[in-house]
This record gives C-alpha cells, sequence and structure tokens, in this order.
C-alpha cells in the first residue's frame, strides 16, 4: 500500500492474529473462565479488535461472548476543541453490564484519555464488577494514571512518531506502522 | 452553519447527520441514566413569545438532558407585557451569557432578525415563527417517517408524503415540504384553495384539492392543524364541512394502504382534521412524534453548540 511506504512495521498480519489470541487466552485465565463477561470495543477499530478477541474467547471457553462498541464522543475532554463530530455506534449487549466484567477494547493507548472518557461512559450506562481494558499497542506517554490489562504489543513510541493500525474490516490488511507525525 | 433557521439551509449530508446523531442519541431516553456530560456549563435560553406546551417542554427536556442549564423565558409576566422590544430582550440575554436561544415568534423572520442583527452572539435556533418555519418539528417528522418507512437508515427517496390541511397558516408544512424534499421524498400538499399561500406552485412538491386521491398511495398523510387563532376571516363555510371534505376519519383511513402511517404536529383538533379514533390507533405515529423530538432536538443543540465549531455544513 503506497500511504504506508514511509512507514515501518512493526506488527505483521500474522503478529496481530498472535497477539490477539494471546489476550483471549489471558482474558480467559485471568477471569478464571468467568462467565460473565462483557468485550466492549471503542469505536471505530476497537469494535473490530473486540469482535475478534470475543470469537477467539468463544472458542476458548465454548460458549458464546457479549460484544457490542461504546462510542465516547460526548464524554471527551477535547470536544470544546474541535468541530462537533459526529457520534459512532453505541450498542450494549441485551445483557446489559450490570455486575459483569466488562473488557474495553481499544487499538491505540496512548494518553489514557480516551480510557478515562470511556470509564465515565459506562458509569452512566451501567454498574460493572469490575472493568478492565485491553488494548492491541501500548505506545507509552499516558497523561492520566490508566493501565492496560491486557497489551499486544508495547511499543515505545517517541512523541514526534505516529503509531497506525490497520485492519482488514477497516483497511483491507492487518498491521501496525510507525512513522514520523506529518511525514 | 451557527444557526438554525430554516431547512433551506440543510444540505442532504446535513440532514442526514442530525437524523443519524439523533438516532444514537436516542438510546439515551432508554436508560436509566438519561444524562450526558457534553453541553456542562453552556446555558439555553427558551424564548418563547407564543405558547406552546411539547416544543418548550421538548427544548427543554433535551437541554437538560445534555447537562445544559435552561432557563426560560415566557413572553406572558415578564417585561414583554411591558413593552420591552426584541432587541432590549436580546441584549439583556447576551449579557447574561446565553449560548443558545431557542425562539418561538408570532412574526414571521423573527429568529433571522434575532441572529443576524449583530445584538447576542449566541446561536439561534428556530422553535417556530409565525408562519414562516419549523425547522426541529420537520427534522422530528422526517426521523419518524425514515424509522417506519427506512428503518432508520438512509434518506426518504421516493416515499410519498401528504400533507392535509391548514397549509396556509402552517410553519410546520413549509419546514416539512423543504426538507422532504431535500431527502428524496415526494410531498404533496392538500387543502381547499383558500387554505393555501400564494406562490404554493413555486414549492417543491404536488398539490391537490381531493383528500381521497392525494393519500390512496400515501406512504405517510401528516393531518395539519386547523389554525383558527390566526384566522381573521373565513376560509371554510363550516367546521363541519372542513371536517367531511378534509378530515381523516376511520373510513377514510381504512382506504389508506397498510403500511401507511398518520402523523400530527400537534396540538390536535380532534373531530376537526382528525378524527380521536384515527389520533388514538395503531397506524397514529402521534405521541411517538413526540419522543422522537427530544432526540432530535438533542441532536441540533449538541451539533450547533457542543463543538469549537457547529458541525452542521461547511463540508
Amino acid at each position: 500500500m503506497s500511504d504506508t511506504a514511509d512507514l515501518r512495521a512493526v506488527l505483521e498480519p500474522a503478529d496481530v492474529a498472535r497477539a490477539l489470541s494471546r489476550i483471549a487466552h489471558e482474558i480467559d485465565e485471568r477471569t478464571k473462565g468467568a462467565d460473565d463477561i462483557v468485550l466492549l470495543g471503542i469505536p471505530t477499530r476497537g469494535v473490530a479488535l473486540a469482535q475478534r478477541v470475543a470469537q477467539r474467547l468463544a472458542e476458548i471457553q465454548a460458549h458464546a461472548i457479549p460484544v457490542g462498541s461504546l462510542d465516547i464522543t460526548m464524554y471527551r475532554d477535547d470536544l470544546r476543541l474541535k468541530k462537533a463530530r459526529a457520534l459512532l455506534p453505541t450498542e450494549i449487549p441485551a445483557g446489559g453490564i450490570d455486575d459483569k466484567t466488562v473488557i474495553l477494547v481499544d487499538d491505540v493507548l496512548f494518553s489514557g484519555r480516551t480510557v478515562r472518557a470511556a470509564l465515565d461512559a459506562l458509569g452512566d450506562i451501567g454498574r460493572p464488577r469490575m472493568v478492565q481494558l485491553a488494548v492491541l499497542v501500548d505506545r507509552g506517554h499516558r497523561e492520566l494514571p490508566i493501565r492496560a490489562d491486557y497489551v499486544g504489543k508495547n511499543l515505545p513510541t517517541s512523541l514526534r512518531e505516529s503509531v497506525r493500525v490497520q485492519l482488514i474490516e477497516h483497511d483491507g490488511e492487518d498491521g501496525v506502522y510507525v512513522g514520523t507525525a506529518g511525514a | 452553519m451557527q444557526h438554525l433557521l430554516s431547512t433551506a439551509d440543510l444540505t442532504r449530508d446535513d440532514a442526514l447527520l442530525i437524523l443519524d446523531t439523533a438516532a444514537e442519541l436516542a438510546q439515551i431516553s432508554d436508560r436509566p441514566m438519561k444524562k450526558l456530560p457534553t453541553l456542562r456549563g453552556r446555558t439555553v435560553v427558551n424564548l418563547f413569545y407564543e405558547d406552546s406546551t411539547r416544543t418548550r417542554i421538548s427544548f427543554e427536556a433535551a437541554a437538560k438532558r445534555l447537562s445544559a442549564d435552561v432557563i426560560n423565558f415566557s413572553a406572558k409576566g415578564s417585561s414583554v407585557s411591558k413593552g420591552e422590544s426584541l432587541k432590549d430582550t436580546a441584549l439583556t440575554l447576551q449579557a447574561m451569557g446565553a449560548d443558545a436561544v431557542v425562539i418561538r415568534h408570532a412574526a414571521s423572520g423573527a429568529p433571522h432578525r434575532l441572529a443576524h442583527s449583530g445584538w447576542i452572539e449566541s446561536t439561534v435556533i428556530n422553535a417556530g415563527d409565525g408562519t414562516h418555519e419549523h425547522p426541529t418539528q420537520a427534522l422530528l417528522d422526517a426521523y419518524t417517517l425514515r424509522k417506519h418507512l427506512r428503518d432508520g437508515d438512509g434518506d426518504l427517496a421516493g416515499a410519498r408524503i401528504t400533507i392535509v390541511g391548514d397549509v396556509l397558516h402552517s410553519r410546520v408544512a413549509r419546514s416539512n415540504v423543504l426538507l422532504l424534499n431535500t431527502l428524496g421524498a415526494h410531498v404533496t400538499l392538500c387543502a381547499p384553495p383558500t387554505l393555501l399561500p400564494v406562490g404554493v406552485e413555486e414549492w417543491p412538491c404536488a398539490v391537490s384539492y381531493a383528500l381521497d386521491q392525494a393519500i390512496a398511495d400515501a406512504d405517510a398523510v401528516m393531518m395539519l392543524r386547523v389554525q383558527l387563532e390566526r384566522m381573521n376571516a373565513s376560509f371554510f363555510p363550516s367546521a363541519h364541512e372542513y371536517s367531511r371534505r378534509y378530515g381523516l376519519d376511520a373510513q377514510r383511513m381504512s382506504t389508506l394502504p397498510t403500511h401507511t402511517i398518520v402523523m400530527h404536529p400537534g396540538p390536535m383538533n380532534r373531530g376537526m382534521e382528525i378524527a380521536a379514533d384515527v389520533a388514538d390507533s395503531k397506524r397514529s405515529v402521534i405521541v411517538e412524534q413526540v419522543s422522537n423530538g427530544v432526540s432530535v432536538r438533542m441532536a441540533v443543540m449538541y451539533l450547533l453548540l457542543g463543538g469549537a465549531e457547529s458541525g452542521i455544513g461547511g463540508n
């Protein structure tokens, strides 16, 4: 793909698949096969990741895992700094999130502000028993006291670099790339 | 686009953005915590020079669900009854730091004047001006139509909508004709010739005087209120004759296609333009229109006020 020419691939398609499988196994192990798990992806790419992890987890646990999406636009702390944005879908599985183990899924963990907004959004929807965080890439540079429970790849970056996650569902192929911002 | 004054200002993409946003925000009404923090610290003034029940309450509920502070102003019991002008009222609102003014006024064009006079910097939302426009009503009607006729997705291309009754005095009709046309629907206005405005042939719609033909293949029939309070002359011989020729009763409703829905912007004159058993029938979506109104007004206020600049227009 030409628009990724000046980017350096850090995860190949097979690496992405392995990372997601490992996350599914870690979730199974850490939650001790709990049957109250709900996966919520943060749009846009978090939703596709949540669906893939849910599918793998369903194979491990041999029962369907509720999966949905959680839009955090209305809870962003930078809402007033940019033009009003279109909302993205929020779909909470039929069983709700009360007393469930909710695992938030996103593609990249950076400042932590998205996750902060997601926690606020969750609080308005219900009261989970526990909330955990799974990300494909943790690139560091946190601005809030937030950490991920499940990480596909820890990727030390400088603030000048940009991280791009591509997924088959959105971009035609899987991969994680690092480039110089503005390059 | 800083203000919402007319549905003529909305492109198809703008209208769909508002409807899609409203569809997401409608979920808020179904959950125990019916509130979003989005407009925290913003002040919305409901400036109502005319009586209103559902529009004012709907705007108030919408603003409160977005956590805005709401100040209700009605002309009765205010300095307006002492003769204060729109300009002086506007300067007062500006001094109080209103971020948005939702205005209903008996004079067509009052919201436009307020928005472009330089009196205030606030966003102005037209909640009905004279016999001109009522854009949020048209948006909630389009939302309701899309939900029933198109499963809540896309535009209204090819849908046949018949709007019946007092078009002359109706701001709802004008806003609806413009918006539904933008969304691709075929609109037919049906009214006695005395209740059609001058120049209606220039509107992007068909016009009919015969109700039975106009509703025969309609996907939706929208009944308008006969606005007796705006009538200073005889527009039809008697209420009974109007009702017989232009009212929707159970017998007429039975001739409609089975999927056709019946709408009314409210308040209804039961027994005049719509029979009570029609208004309460399963085909009637009149109560649903009211709840959709809250979602649509939330969407409009979020898109106009939520960001550093308006999310409507400029695409």
